[in-house]
């Protein structure tokens, strides 16, 4: 079309974000606020734009894309190259991403208004959006990783978008640090893969997959390993680090210390979708080891129930949205171990837009209340905020999965997958799952009622100046519920039982969850009408009422319960422990050992003991020689002939 | 006649200018200023036709000149260069150019000696990197030391005194051990043309002997564990520009002599002690990744962080495969940008504030948001952050040490987590959080001189990261080259 090839379009995609952040980055001085809201957005506008109505209709008629744009480096003859995979998934991630990040662009133009660092977040936000667009675009695991890496430097750079707040600059040091120990397992991954592929290509890497099945690796003698379980654990402990799952799931809730419009951004469309991406994009891999379809499994439901239990503690708004997200991530992960690919994608992609949107609407709440996030001070909010709270209702019905919302589709199928699943674990994480739907309807709705219904527990001056947030506020609030209501009327069939990801995600027939989804559905309206009389939707409206009862009817239940169950109060609002356990053990560790190798090694051993003992020795020899020098004549006269005697005899005897 | 004398050149014209420079005595220092920073100039001008010229082909010595300097040892003049010099001579003449810009204000005192002795040195350094004969190696290896034995000394900080002699003897005795070693090859080849011990038979013992006799010269330089605690006194008391050179330049020295000398020279022994080298490289990782965080000093840290990021190099050197090599070049070459980078970092901070205490700053970005800016991407790169060139070694070293042992690429690999935990806490004390003191509130942001030294540094970083194959292809014949000789036994 007009001459410009698909190549260009796809370069165009991520560059435009790139020269948007530069452009409101390092010109921001020069043009200005609106010169950088106005770069920023028209580069992802520009991306999602050609995402969406070009390069999505073009993979859909067929036409995928895979090659090179350049050559990084070339070493030992391998060579390492940067360059673009564009098939089903990559397209669809693309879509999601550009357009959560283009709502979330706009909405930061009402959301950070005053805030004097304006250029600066739109130039981290629109970079974040390149990153992003670079990882899911990748064809090879070295691009995957520069991706991998970047999302995880913007986000430290947004988390700590106020770097004068010492808990700001504390958390995104964590995520920084946590999500490098991901990184590390999944470097060592890809050095694995590397070694035993020769190749660091995605096509390359998946045609031999099958030649290794059988090899094994001796990590330590007597533990040989499987080297494709080996590979996919430590592929994996990155995606651990990324998508947050127990036990690196930490740094996620402090991540919260950032805008919000970066919450909605890092918890919706970036970063924690890597890891789910990554797992389904490598599914070629993790088909070939039950090992780690188990691990992923089992992570998984452990995340999925254990951290949407803190959720119904928190009180801060955004730190019940981000529990909430840390359980839908694993959600994610219990349908990929259960091998359903398609279904982890495609709640990823559901809950895009109706986890954007819950924590776009909780900005709204906080602006509206002067920066106020805790629950407690809120309620009653429907009268003065009807969009925001309308839309609100919306993003919670599609996440405690109601019947016709986007997130009823992808959750149902999660369940039902995981029934199906065969893997060792998966019967755990079935309970895990099912029993999640009522934890996360309890929290969602609990939020909901504390912060929409009830009385206003705001003092005076806060509840006078309540009102509904500007047009660019509430237009993406619009726009995002749209799709949280209707994206997956749509999606399911292509997706889950069509051929949309048959040329990207590969499963084998032994993992069949996905073929007895496929025997199961009949069609919307069927499943709807049998998703009304299922146990997870009687968990979730048993959720939904005792959070009403909790909440909205009897107000003075929850301290009483929380008398009542105080140890297991105590349990959840320390988060199990996992912060005081790094701080007290890890962080600490290590600055203990730092001290104790500087002091005792460096100062002591080698400094005090072999550089200045050697010196000490020297002195000490030199003192004794100097004893010698004595000056007069016939003492070096004495030495003199008794060295020649020496040498005489010494040669007389030889 | 310049492209038959380019090294020679490059030799030379900084060592002559240096002396003019000396020359113009202590009243005249915006002359001295002036005349170095042309002769900085010229030197890298000259230095580029290198590039330009090279063949990156051949495993060759290129731009050769040999030239009898004393017959009666068979000493020649002997100059060339080959892939893995070339980038570290470029590194040298453009790293003494920012040096210069660097010194222009900060540099009260003596100036015009300050000036000629980072042009001496420069000279000096530059023939090491292509100096084909051992004597003439020699030679300029110890002469180097000279130059910055003075700069410690003179103008260092309080403490000067010990560093500079704790620096000097420390590599001074490492070398002798070194030029015995030399002339044991001289003895046993007739010459001292390095290219011809290349190609020496030589038995088990007295590889060993030689290897550990250049070891001890090599390891100080380095530094690698356990000979390295010379280097953090070193940089604390050394003005910034000494620690830049020392940073960026002389601890290359080290882990180049390992490629020109050992490897090729005694190749069996190299084997035979790989498993003791790459231990050393390891602790060099891990141990000193530890002691870096908890340095309090700023200086300090970015010292031990060298001392961490050069475990790395000869970690690439002992595994014996190309990634590991040209991983172990290219991190030379990155940490010679990023160190000298972040001591230039600490020098900006050290002008204003005269301390390098952590615990004296904190939201230092309210005052200064472009020097925080520059310091950001520069402690990324520190970190090894994809896109930097910092990450292009580490991942090759850890590439190639996967291909030997799964526990080499993981000991290799916590660096990860380390050098992002010790850097990015350096950072976020002193950089991020409210504004700490009333001296961080009065502070000024970078002037466009510092602004232009550490944007230069800024775009070799990012080139070097975003696309490093430009670099990594001038190694690939001489690296292969390099293995080939490593895998053939002289027994």
């Amino acid at each position: 079309m007009f001459g410009v090839t698909m190549q260009t379009i796809y370069l165009l995609i991520p560059l435009s974000c790139l020269l948007g952040a530069a452009l409101a980055g390092l010109l921001g001085w020069k043009i200005g606020r609106r010169g950088a809201h106005t770069a920023a957005v028209l580069g992802v506008t520009l991306s999602f734009g050609l995402s969406a109505f070009v390069v999505l209709p073009d993979v859909l008629a067929g036409h995928h894309f895979n090659g090179t744009v350049y050559t990084w480096a070339v070493s030992g003859g391998i060579p390492l190259e940067i360059g673009f995979l564009i098939d089903p998934l990559t397209a669809l991630m693309m879509t999601v991403v550009t357009f959560v990040s283009l709502m979330v662009h706009i909405y930061t133009i009402g959301y950070m208004h005053d805030d004097p660092g304006y250029q600066r977040f739109f130039s981290y936000i629109a970079l974040f959006t390149f990153s992003m667009l670079m990882l899911v675009m990748a064809n090879n695991f070295l691009q995957l990783f520069f991706g991998w890496e970047a999302v995880g430097l913007v986000s430290y750079l947004l988390i700590g978008f106020w770097f004068t707040r010492e808990s700001a600059i504390y958390a995104n040091l964590k995520a920084f640090l946590v999500n490098r120990v991901g990184d590390f397992g999944f470097l060592l991954g890809i050095a694995a893969i590397y070694h035993y592929f020769g190749s660091l290509d995605y096509a390359a890497v998946f045609a031999i997959a099958p030649q290794l099945l059988g090899q094994t690796l001796q990590v330590l003698p007597g533990a040989d390993w499987s080297v494709l379980t080996l590979i996919c654990i430590l592929l994996f402990v990155g995606a651990m680090g990324k998508s947050a799952q127990v036990p690196l799931h930490v740094w996620l809730p402090d991540s919260m210390e950032g805008p919000t419009p970066i919450s909605a951004l890092i918890h919706a469309a970036t970063m924690v979708t890597a890891g789910v991406f990554m797992v389904a994009r490598m599914s070629p891999l993790y088909e070939l080891s039950e090992t780690a379809l188990s691990v992923v499994l089992v992570i998984g439901a452990i995340t999925a129930f254990f951290t949407g239990l803190l959720g119904i503690v928190q009180n801060d708004i955004k730190r019940v949205v981000a529990y909430s997200t840390l359980s839908q991530l694993g959600y994610m992960m219990v349908a990929l171990g259960a091998s359903a690919y398609a279904v982890g994608i495609f709640h990823l992609m559901t809950h895009a837009f109706f986890k954007a949107l819950l924590f776009l609407a909780a900005g709204s709440v906080i602006i509206a209340l002067h920066h106020e996030q805790d629950m407690r001070k809120m309620g009653g909010l429907k009268k003065y905020m009807p969009i925001t709270f309308l839309t609100a209702w919306v993003g919670a019905l599609a996440l405690i999965g109601f019947p016709g919302f986007a997130g009823f589709f992808s959750k149902d199928m999660i369940i039902e997958a995981v029934h199906h699943s065969r893997i060792p674990g998966s019967t755990f994480a079935y309970l895990a799952v099912l029993l999640g739907v009522f934890v996360t309807a309890f929290y969602t709705f609990r939020m909901i009622f504390l912060t929409f219904h009830g009385k206003p527990r705001m003092d005076e001056h806060t509840l006078e100046h309540v009102r509904e947030s500007p047009a660019v506020v509430t237009v993406p609030l619009v726009l995002l519920a749209i799709p949280s209501l209707i994206v997956g009327w749509f999606t399911i069939e292509p997706l889950l039982f069509g051929r949309f990801f048959a040329d990207s995600i590969k499963v084998l027939p032994a993992h069949a969850a996905m073929a007895h989804l496929g025997a199961g559905y009949h069609g919307l309206g069927p499943l709807i009408a049998h998703g009304l009389q299922s146990a997870p939707f009687l968990l979730a409206m048993s959720g939904l009422g005792l959070a009403y009862l909790m909440y909205v009817r009897y107000p003075e239940l929850p301290d009483q319960v929380r008398a009542r169950f105080r140890l297991v109060y105590t349990v959840l609002i320390n988060k199990y422990g996992f912060d005081e356990f790094n701080d007290k053990v890890f962080a600490a560790g290590a600055r203990a050992a730092g001290d104790a190798l500087w002091k005792v090694g460096d100062e002591k051993l080698i400094d005090g003991i072999a550089v200045n003992g050697t010196a000490r020795a020297i002195g000490w020899v030199s003192a004794v020689m100097r004893h010698i020098q004595s000056g007069y004549v016939y003492h070096y006269a004495f030495a003199m002939i008794l060295g020649l005697f020496l040498l005489l005899t010494f040669f007389l005897h030889r | 006649m310049f492209t038959e004398h380019v090294l020679s050149l490059a030799i030379w014209l900084p060592i002559v200018g240096g002396i003019a420079v000396a020359a113009t005595g202590d009243r005249r220092a915006p002359l001295a200023r002036d005349l170095s920073l042309v002769v900085a100039i010229m030197t890298f001008l000259v230095t580029l036709p290198l590039y330009t010229g090279f063949n990156p082909g051949t495993h060759a010595m290129q731009f050769g000149e040999d030239y009898a300097w004393i017959e009666a040892f068979r000493i020649r003049y002997r100059l060339g260069i080959d892939g893995i010099s070339l980038l570290l001579i470029l590194l040298t003449s453009f790293s003494t150019v920012l040096v210069i810009v660097s010194a222009w204000r900060v540099i009260q005192v003596k100036v015009s000696q300050y000036l000629a002795a980072f042009l001496i040195m420069e000279g000096l350094m530059i023939g090491v990197f292509c100096a084909l004969d051992g004597i003439l190696f020699y030679v300029f290896w110890e002469a180097m030391l000279v130059p910055m034995f003075i700069i410690i000394g003179l103008w260092g900080g309080a403490n000067r005194v010990y560093a500079a002699v704790k620096f000097f003897l420390y590599t001074f005795l490492g070398s002798v051990l070194m030029l015995v070693a030399l002339i044991y090859l001289y003895y046993q080849s007739g010459s001292f043309d390095i290219l011809a011990w290349h190609e020496l038979k030589l038995g088990r013992i007295p590889q060993i002997l030689i290897f550990l006799a250049l070891f001890t010269a090599f390891a100080v330089k380095v530094p690698m564990w356990p000979v390295h605690t010379w280097l953090p006194d070193a940089h604390v008391e050394a003005p910034t520009g000494g620690s830049v050179i020392l940073a960026a330049i002389m601890l290359k020295m080290g882990a180049y002599g390992f490629l020109r000398f050992s490897l090729p020279i005694t190749p069996d022994a190299s084997h035979e002690l790989a498993g003791f080298m790459i231990l050393l490289s390891l602790i060099a990782i891990v141990y000193i990744g530890f002691v870096a965080l908890v340095q309090e000093d700023l200086k300090k840290l970015i010292a031990y962080s060298s001392i961490a990021h050069m475990g790395f190099v000869t970690l690439g050197f002992f595994i014996f495969n190309a990634q590991g090599i040209e991983g172990g070049i290219i991190q030379m070459i990155s940490h010679g940008f990023v160190s000298g980078a972040l001591f230039l970092c600490v020098g900006v901070l050290y002008d204003r504030m005269h301390t390098r205490q952590i615990r004296d700053y904190g939201g230092v970005a309210n005052r200064m948001p472009i020097f925080a800016s520059f310091m950001m991407l520069f402690a990324l790169a520190n970190t090894g952050l994809p896109g930097t060139s910092g990450f292009v070694g580490e991942f090759l070293v850890i590439l190639g040490a996967f291909q030997v042992n799964v526990w080499y690429a993981f000991l290799a690999g916590t660096t990860l987590v380390f050098g992002a935990a010790y850097t990015l806490w350096m950072y976020k004390r002193v950089i991020f959080g409210a504004v700490a003191n009333d001296q961080v509130a009065g502070l000024q942001d970078i002037d466009a001189r510092e602004a232009l030294y550490l944007a230069a540094l800024a775009v070799a970083v990012l080139a070097m990261g975003v696309w490093p194959d430009p670099f990594l292809n001038l190694t690939h014949a001489s690296v292969e080259h390099l293995l080939q000789q490593v895998s053939v036994s002289k027994l």
